[in-house]
């Protein structure tokens, strides 16, 4: 099985730095693309080889890219974002991918920003993965003394700068209007969406945002067509992709595998089942904001469309594993802790409902519950449901606990009657 | 006053970055805490007029964001994850244990100056959970005792 974005990753070694990069075929994509290809050809050959974006939404990239004005005349600057803000909870894809390999994302953004001919490229970065800013520093550094950034690249006229930008950390940057408005200074609170960031984006310039791990299959694409990148996968979507699990499995981790890979192989093979003395209960398949699934729906393949057939999403990949020695109400208790905490605070939907979900879901846990307080959360559950609020934190927060007011109802009310956590 | 090396190092970032001198608010706060440890009513007042930013709008900005500090802190600020894979691998007894040692909660500075500690989401280390950060290291896979030989090494 090939492994195109982690196969130079060495566990617990330095990065490639770009001597050995380029030995193992790195910057190959940079030239061939740069001067054999015009911009549009690369758009096409990334919609040919059904890249989807992998910060969760899944958006096809080449899609997205194709919506960037491309007439001479334009307006300049356009920039092209990576978003490395990786701030969901249980996500770690990302930091393994620039920790281990940071030339790689170097590669696949100036790729990008010549699909859609940008003038500056920012990465922006979680404030806590100080290992991968100091990593990417000494990278770009490199690439600009190889060519490989700065005016130009590798001789074929396109000129690119990159900036690293280290977010001052706020789950909300992680949307991407948001993310605009934290890059110019202010509060990072969503923008409207219209007109689209890719029209009308960075001060008011084309910007196009694209997850990190999503660039990071471009190169491999360039190199070896749209046919053998859809090979990779088991589904239509084309590519690997990098799964991960944490909670109570025996070796928690991520793993390169094919795109459509289900679940119950993800958690049973590579991450070796349920450590001794626990039992699977449930997983929260993409991250902290998505819905719960039961044993039944394990084998369904992770992929962005299988994953939703049976009501959850599949987010960034990478699953939280609830065992039956821990409690599901403080499970959720804590997910609608952090979403609280991380609200924006714009509109008043999300900023009062996710505090007051909060709230309950702690009485209920430490034996204060009601029984109206299911109804109350169900309610809230609606109330902060898909256009009800600003942008999508909101829905996202209550996508785990609408699903547990289902699939644990038994112990929602265990609690309420009991007044007391039966795990404590 | 802002001294000439901050105004120095605020002064290039805009340079290359911003088309506005408030686009730099978030950096230029990182330059002025880093000299000076934490963001003062004053070092807000100051650096707003050199933004030509209203004090207001610079605080808005500077509370807005988990690692700008409005008030002071120790000389090493311990970050534990509080986020899910470190909730379900045991994070709240590791807490109890951390609060016992230092003797202070979340939120608070040790009275020796030495240690504040906050809590923070997920720190993309969730298969290494329960995991920390001390200043800018990452400490995975924490039990009790391995926070105590951990804490030896900052001053
Ligand atoms: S839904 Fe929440 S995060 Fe989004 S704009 Fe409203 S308050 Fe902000
Ligand atoms: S949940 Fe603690 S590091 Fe991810």
């Amino acid at each position: 099985m090939e492994r195109p974005l982690t196969k130079n990753i060495r566990d617990g070694m330095e990065p490639l730095h770009i001597k050995d990069y380029e030995k193992a075929g790195g910057y190959q994509a940079v030239h061939k693309a740069l001067k054999t290809m015009a911009p549009k050809e690369i758009v096409d050959l990334v919609s040919a080889a059904n890249l989807r974006g992998r910060g969760g939404a899944g958006f096809p990239t080449g899609q997205k890219w194709a919506t960037v004005p491309t007439d001479d005349d334009g307006p300049r600057p356009k920039y092209l974002v990576v978003d490395a803000d990786e701030m969901e909870p249980g996500a770690f894809k990302d930091r393994i991918l620039m920790e281990g390999d940071p030339h790689q994302l170097i590669e696949g953004l100036v790729l990008g920003a010549y699909a859609i001919q940008a003038d500056l490229a920012i990465i922006f970065l979680r404030h806590e993965y100080t290992k991968v800013a100091k990593t990417l520093t000494w990278a770009i550094a490199e690439a600009y003394e190889q060519g490989y950034l700065g005016s130009n690249i590798a001789g074929s006229g396109f000129s690119l700068q990159l900036h690293l930008h280290i977010s001052a950390g706020r789950y909300i940057c992680g949307e991407g209007t948001a993310m605009l408005n934290s890059m110019q200074g202010g509060r990072a609170v969503p923008r409207h969406r219209l007109p689209h960031p890719t029209i009308a984006g960075l001060w008011g310039k084309p910007t196009n945002i694209n997850n990190a791990e999503t660039l990071c299959n471009v190169p491999h694409i360039v190199n070896n067509g749209a046919d053998w990148f859809k090979g990779l996968s088991r589904c239509k979507d084309g590519g690997t992709k990098i799964y991960g699990v944490s909670g109570k499995v025996k070796r928690p981790g991520a793993w390169e595998l094919p795109m459509g890979t289900p679940i119950r192989e993800i958690l049973e093979e590579h991450a070796g089942g349920m450590r001794e003395g626990v039992n699977f209960r449930a997983v929260i398949p993409g991250g902290a904001s998505t819905e719960f699934l039961a044993e039944e729906h394990l084998d369904v393949p992770m992929d962005y469309d299988s994953v939703p057939k049976v009501g959850s999403r599949m987010g960034t990949g990478t699953m939280i594993v609830l065992d039956d020695q821990t409690c599901p109400v403080g499970m959720v208790h804590n997910l609608e802790h952090f979403f609280a905490r991380e609200s924006c605070g714009w509109c008043t939907p999300c900023r009062e409902g996710l505090p007051w979900a909060e709230r309950i879901l702690k009485d209920i846990e430490e034996g204060r519950g009601q029984p109206e307080h299911l109804r109350r959360l169900e309610k809230l559950g609606k109330d902060l449901w898909l256009g009800r609020t600003f942008c999508p934190l909101a829905p996202g927060a209550v996508e785990p606990l609408r699903s547990a007011l289902v699939l644990f109802r038994e112990d929602f009310e265990r609690h309420i009657r009991e007044k007391r956590c039966p795990w404590r | 006053m802002l001294s000439e090396e901050i105004k120095r190092e605020i002064e290039s970032y805009i340079r290359e970055h911003c088309p506005t001198p408030r686009g730099a608010s978030i950096e230029a706060l990182m330059v002025l805490q880093r000299h000076r440890g934490w963001l003062s009513d004053e070092s807000i007042r100051e650096l707003a007029a050199y933004l030509e930013m209203s004090p207001d709008e610079l605080d808005g900005v500077a509370t807005f964001y988990n690692h700008l500090f409005r008030k002071p802190v120790g000389r090493h600020v311990i970050w534990i994850c509080d986020s899910v894979s470190c909730w379900i691998m045991g994070y709240e007894g590791l807490l109890e244990h951390m609060q016992g040692r230092l003797g202070i909660n979340p939120g608070e500075t040790t009275p020796d100056g030495r240690f504040t500690l906050l809590p923070i989401q997920c720190l993309g280390a969730c298969h290494h959970a329960p995991a920390l950060m001390i200043d800018d290291d990452l400490h995975e896979d924490l039990t009790p005792q391995k926070f105590d030989e951990i804490l030896e090494r900052y001053e």
